[in-house]
């Protein structure tokens, strides 16, 4: 059952195209992941498809009544804001003490109840992030870059309470990460984005393609592959594989 | 019982600085202190405006503060509420509302009640008109209080729960352009900003929860509010200076005593 899909989507900021002709779907109970570099449209696709950013063309359909857990990036939490992780998890409505435990121990996050969201590191932050996005039992769940700040074997624990969560929720995960290896093993399809989709399969699959090597560089086995690919958008443009046409 | 000069104005006081304590905490949190000097500024346009057709000079600073208040919203909305664009606005709307007072035929008028505040006029219409909108305030907020709380702290998350945070945001401007519209006469355009901010900052250090601070803030403005009667009463100056004075100095024990306590 498709929970979400997107048809074509072109989104720009102001005379700048971020995102080509993007189409994508998600099913019920999978975990996908889009990768790609810097700058190639994976945290506006996401925005796009919770509706915070409006496509240029293209739409995006939804399961009626589809309920969707949202992990941003990054949050900011203005100084002036007093807000405790117990408190943030009532918002928008309130949840029960039972029910805020819960989630906040499946998200890993268990004792930060009263400790206020300033003063949290980037990892608890993430977790308090995820307890709240899973409290309303979504059927999609979105992680923008939820291992930013995680060591590895912080974001292999991160994906593994992920794919628990999955399995207790029954919902679909749909993230974005640039953490190649560590991702590729904790999801069933990758989605390799550099402002279109460059090539999308299961991981072993994606991991081999020509397109993707393109990318992340030939030696896609280790995290060097991290660093060592230098692509921007313009040289990637260049080469062989197939393309959108450029304006 | 309302008969006494002093009690309006207390009451007044008080009506005014209880939604401006709750407002003000989300002029903090969303920074949007410009934002109420945009507003009150532009009220003095509307008092000229109302002055020269001859209505009741509440209903031309709230259609004039409202005005500006869906400007600035929808400036901020395109990303174009640059902070020169919002002073031009603000301090455009302040001169061009001076001048055409000055226009007006007829005797001079009493420019400084309106800059300063004169609540020891208010009367009991005005009085109504206070708590009627003080009452709509808290209600509103009240009733929106998850939206505007998820949206302040970010509309990403509050889109991906099914809210639209420009919504919260249009409810916010409209409120805050209602509460100067009825703020002016009793702490003046020039000072409702810090009525705003003043509480609400002084709140800060007092609280854990939103819920807190908007509490700690109503409470620190209605005692300034009163305090600042009773000062003005005491010494024979302005209740709005005085008032804001007592806020500030509520502002200044308190963060010293929360540093104090944060070591």
């Amino acid at each position: 059952m498709t929970l979400i899909a997107a048809e074509n989507l072109d989104v720009s900021f102001g005379r700048t195209q971020v995102l080509y002709g993007v189409s994508l779907k998600i099913e019920r109970g999978e975990i996908v992941t889009i990768v790609g570099p810097n700058g190639s449209g994976k945290s506006t696709l996401l925005r796009s498809l919770i509706g915070a950013e409006r496509p240029t063309a293209g739409r995006i359909l939804k399961e009626a009544g589809l309920r969707i857990g949202y992990v941003p990036q990054k949050l900011h939490i203005d100084p002036t804001l007093p807000m405790t992780a117990r408190r943030f998890l009532d918002l928008p409505r309130r949840v029960p003490e039972a029910e805020a435990q819960a989630a906040l121990e499946q998200a890993g996050a268990q004792g930060l109840m009263t400790q206020q969201l300033g003063d949290l590191s980037g990892g608890q932050l993430q977790r308090v992030l995820l307890a709240r996005a899973i409290l309303g039992a979504p059927d999609l769940l979105m992680l923008d870059e939820p291992t930013q700040g995680l060591d590895q074997p912080g974001a292999a624990a991160f994906y593994q309470s992920l794919a628990a969560i999955r399995d207790r929720l029954g919902c679909a995960i749909l993230m974005v990460s640039h953490d190649l290896h560590v991702v590729m093993g904790a999801s069933d399809r990758v989605i390799c984005l550099n402002g279109h989709v460059c090539c999308e399969g299961h991981p072993s699959v994606v991991s081999v393609a020509p397109a993707y090597r393109e990318l992340f560089g030939t030696q896609t086995k280790g995290a060097l592959a991290l660093y060592q690919h230098h692509h921007d958008h313009a040289d990637h443009a260049a080469h062989h594989h197939p393309h959108h046409e450029e304006a | 019982m309302l008969d006494s000069f002093l009690l309006r104005a207390a009451l007044a006081g008080l009506g005014v600085a209880l939604a401006a304590g709750l407002l003000g905490c989300f002029v903090v949190w969303r920074r949007m202190a410009y934002f109420g000097d945009a507003t009150a500024h532009a009220s003095i346009l509307g008092v000229a405006l109302s002055l020269a057709i001859g209505v009741p000079t509440t209903l031309g600073v709230l259609a004039v503060a409202g005005a500006v208040a869906v400007l600035v919203f929808m400036l901020t909305d395109r990303g174009l509420a640059t902070d020169s664009a919002l002073g031009v606005l603000a301090h455009g709307a302040l001169g061009v509302g001076l001048f055409a007072m000055a226009l007006r035929p007829g005797p001079r008028v009493n420019l400084e009640s309106f800059l300063f505040g004169d609540v020891l006029t208010v009367g009991r219409g005005d009085l109504a008109l206070i708590w009627g909108g003080a009452v709509l305030v808290g209600l509103v907020v009240w009733r929106n209080w998850g939206l505007l709380l998820t949206s302040t702290l970010s509309p990403d998350l509050a889109r991906a729960g099914g809210m639209d945070p420009r919504r919260g945001a249009l409810v916010l401007s409209l409120l805050l352009a209602g509460l100067v519209a009825v703020a002016i006469q009793v702490v003046g355009a020039l000072l409702v900003t810090a009525l705003l901010i003043i509480p609400a900052a002084a709140a800060r250090g007092l609280s854990r929860t939103p819920e807190g601070m908007a509490l700690a803030a109503c409470g620190i403005g209605a005692g300034a509010a009163l305090g600042g009667l009773a000062l003005a009463v005491a010494v024979d100056a302005g209740v709005g200076p005085a008032t804001v004075t007592v806020a500030l100095a509520a502002f200044a024990v308190l963060t010293a005593v929360s540093r104090l306590r944060a070591g």
